[in-house]
């Protein structure tokens, strides 16, 4: 590394823009944002000081946020942590030996992450159709009726959790792969020599050695889980549908950017963020100990 | 030799795991294949059964409703051209940045660049409201800068080319630029952008895709249907009741065209670029 030369003013110039911007775009309407919050504020029109009154408006009045995160929180379960289940079995078995391959198969399961949301909740929107989309007909192969996907509480639940187990599967499958490749062999060996069987070598070597990289993957998957908005927009075709049949695919992001840029009530727009922000704490927090608990998570 | 040991022992068929994995690889490729057939069939026969699964021949016909309904080859040059300014913006600053982390000492050098990495954790939507108020005093609804400006020197990005540059950057190069007279803005320009084209090239392709497909920051600073990114308008045409399907499948396709033609050949680079910092981490 170079000793800098001048003034040693060079180096803080360089990377001046970034803390210039993010004090500019992020510190500013952060902070900005816990104000408003306490305001009734509207997007025209005077603004008024309400006090934690958006906070208590949302947490006992509203008719939907409560259902909101409840909803968010399932599509959590469903869509982004059940595919952590999916994704280290299949990173495992890319990952044995005898798999030829395993670049054009991190290619495969990948695409869909770097795939454009909107493109994907059109496709899916397709797929799930009730009349003519390809699972009902596949359904109907074995004499089961048509299933009102989009139209339906729970349906919808489903077809949001099957776009997001097949947009980050891939993701969370590179991140267990570089993960696994990081465990010597010869752990696996002296286990082996024990007469370990496959499932027992994976439980005594391979969960505790990526039980960090479970925590930091299932973290990830909590803020971005928390945070789904995209995907129920546009399946259930944008504001004006508000999530849906029975509003069941309105997640807490999606009411967070109804309430500020359809309704236009900036305030309370920001107590949710700020409500939201604070379950996405106790969720890590949780996670912290949830993985505390298991073999290799406490060091 | 300590070769990797098989995950899997005998046990297991080797040929049903190979079958397994195949069969899912099937499954993510489908809907990409599956929305390229629906695109080329005509607007009134989308919708069908059994459904379409092979090309039929109305790619022409929707080609030509495309382009004459909807703003669709507008939106594609704002896509392009969003895309192309936040990546071209993004590759100076976040070089300079990282070169700055990567190739000097200087005070409280590891705490500013972990700060720089920690407001990666900062959820998106938490400033989104007060921002959008920004937006509109500054006049900036409806233009391109909210979508280039804030993100130009993203904490991402000089993540990626600080690890890039402390590793792929040799000391001596920018010692004998140094003997040769060049200041350290010199050494920026002449010596560090060139040498770090390979670092550069994932992350502009990273940044590239990225902004290709944002929809969220450009369906609320671009409401203009006429002004805004390809995404919005394809989420627009999609919950209109009287739009013509063939076309809505056609232009949905088309928009996944450059980004896959891009992965298809810098996969490698592209999921260890976006993986870098989980990897690590």
């Amino acid at each position: 590394m170079r000793v800098s030369r001048g003034k040693g003013r060079m180096p803080y110039l360089f990377i001046a823009p970034f803390f210039a911007l993010f004090a500019v775009f992020g510190v500013f309407p952060i902070g900005y944002s816990v104000l408003m919050s306490l305001f009734n504020w509207k997007m025209s029109g005077p603004v008024e000081f309400i006090g934690l009154g958006n906070y208590v408006n949302v947490l006992t009045v509203d008719p939907f946020f409560l259902s909101a995160v409840l909803n968010t929180l399932v599509l959590l379960l469903t869509g982004s942590l059940l595919q952590h289940f999916i994704a280290l079995p299949l990173a495992i078995v890319v990952n044995s030996r005898f798999v030829k391959g395993k670049e054009f198969f991190k290619t495969a399961y990948f695409l869909p992450y770097i795939t454009s949301t909107v493109a994907v909740a059109i496709i899916f929107a397709n797929l799930f159709d009730t009349n003519y989309g390809l699972f009902n007909w596949a359904l109907g192969a074995f004499g089961i009726e048509p299933v009102a996907w989009l139209a339906d509480p729970v349906g919808i639940k489903v077809a949001l959790s099957a776009v997001l187990n097949w947009k980050y599967v891939g993701w969370n499958m590179v991140i267990y792969l570089a993960a696994l490749q990081s465990i010597p062999a010869e752990l696996y060996e002296a286990v082996e020599m024990d007469g370990a069987g496959t499932i027992r070598k994976h439980l005594a070597i391979t969960l505790p050695h990526l039980m960090p990289v479970v925590f930091f993957a299932v973290s990830l998957s909590i803020i971005g889980g928390m945070q789904i908005f995209e995907e129920p927009f546009v399946l259930t075709g944008g504001y004006e549908n508000m999530g849906g049949e029975g509003n069941s695919g309105l997640t807490a992001a999606f009411y967070l950017m109804f309430t500020a840029f359809k309704a236009g009530r900036l305030g309370k727009a920001s107590a949710i963020a700020w409500i939201i922000f604070v379950v996405i704490l106790l969720l890590n927090r949780v996670n912290r100990l949830a993985t505390d608990r298991m073999p290799g998570g406490g060091d | 030799m300590t070769a990797r040991r098989p995950m899997f022992g005998t046990t297991v068929p080797r040929g049903a795991a190979m079958i397994a994995l195949t069969a899912v690889a099937l499954l993510f490729a489908f809907p990409f294949y599956y929305i390229f057939v629906l695109g080329t069939w005509p607007g009134e026969r989308v919708l069908e059964l059994p459904p379409h699964l092979v090309f039929g021949n109305g790619l022409s016909a929707n080609l030509e409703v495309l382009l004459e309904r909807v703003p669709y080859f507008s939106s594609f040059l704002n896509s392009l051209g969003i895309a192309l300014t936040q990546t071209v913006l993004s590759l100076f600053f976040c070089t300079m940045a990282g070169f700055a982390f990567a190739k000097y000492r200087f005070r409280f050098r590891k705490q500013l660049l972990g700060f720089v990495i920690a407001t990666l954790a900062v959820p998106g939507f938490l400033n989104i409201v007060p921002f959008y108020k920004m937006m509109v005093a500054f006049g900036w609804i409806n233009t391109w800068l909210p979508l280039v400006v804030p993100g130009m020197a993203g904490a991402f990005g000089i993540f990626l080319m600080t690890q890039f540059l402390a590793h792929g950057l040799p000391d001596e190069l920018l010692d004998a630029g140094a003997i040769d007279g060049l200041g350290e803005f010199g050494l920026l320009i002449r010596v560090v952008f060139p040498l770090a084209r390979p670092g550069m090239a994932i992350l502009g392709i990273i940044t590239f895709i990225g902004s290709w497909n944002s929809f969220t920051s450009a369906l609320v600073f671009l409401p203009d249907l006429s002004k805004t990114t390809l995404p919005v308008v394809l989420a627009a045409l999609n919950s209109r009741v009287d739009n013509n399907l063939g076309a809505l499948m056609l232009g949905t396709a088309l928009s996944l065209l450059p980004m896959m033609a891009i992965f298809l050949v810098f996969s490698r680079q592209i999921i260890s670029g976006l993986t870098a910092g989980a990897v690590k981490g």
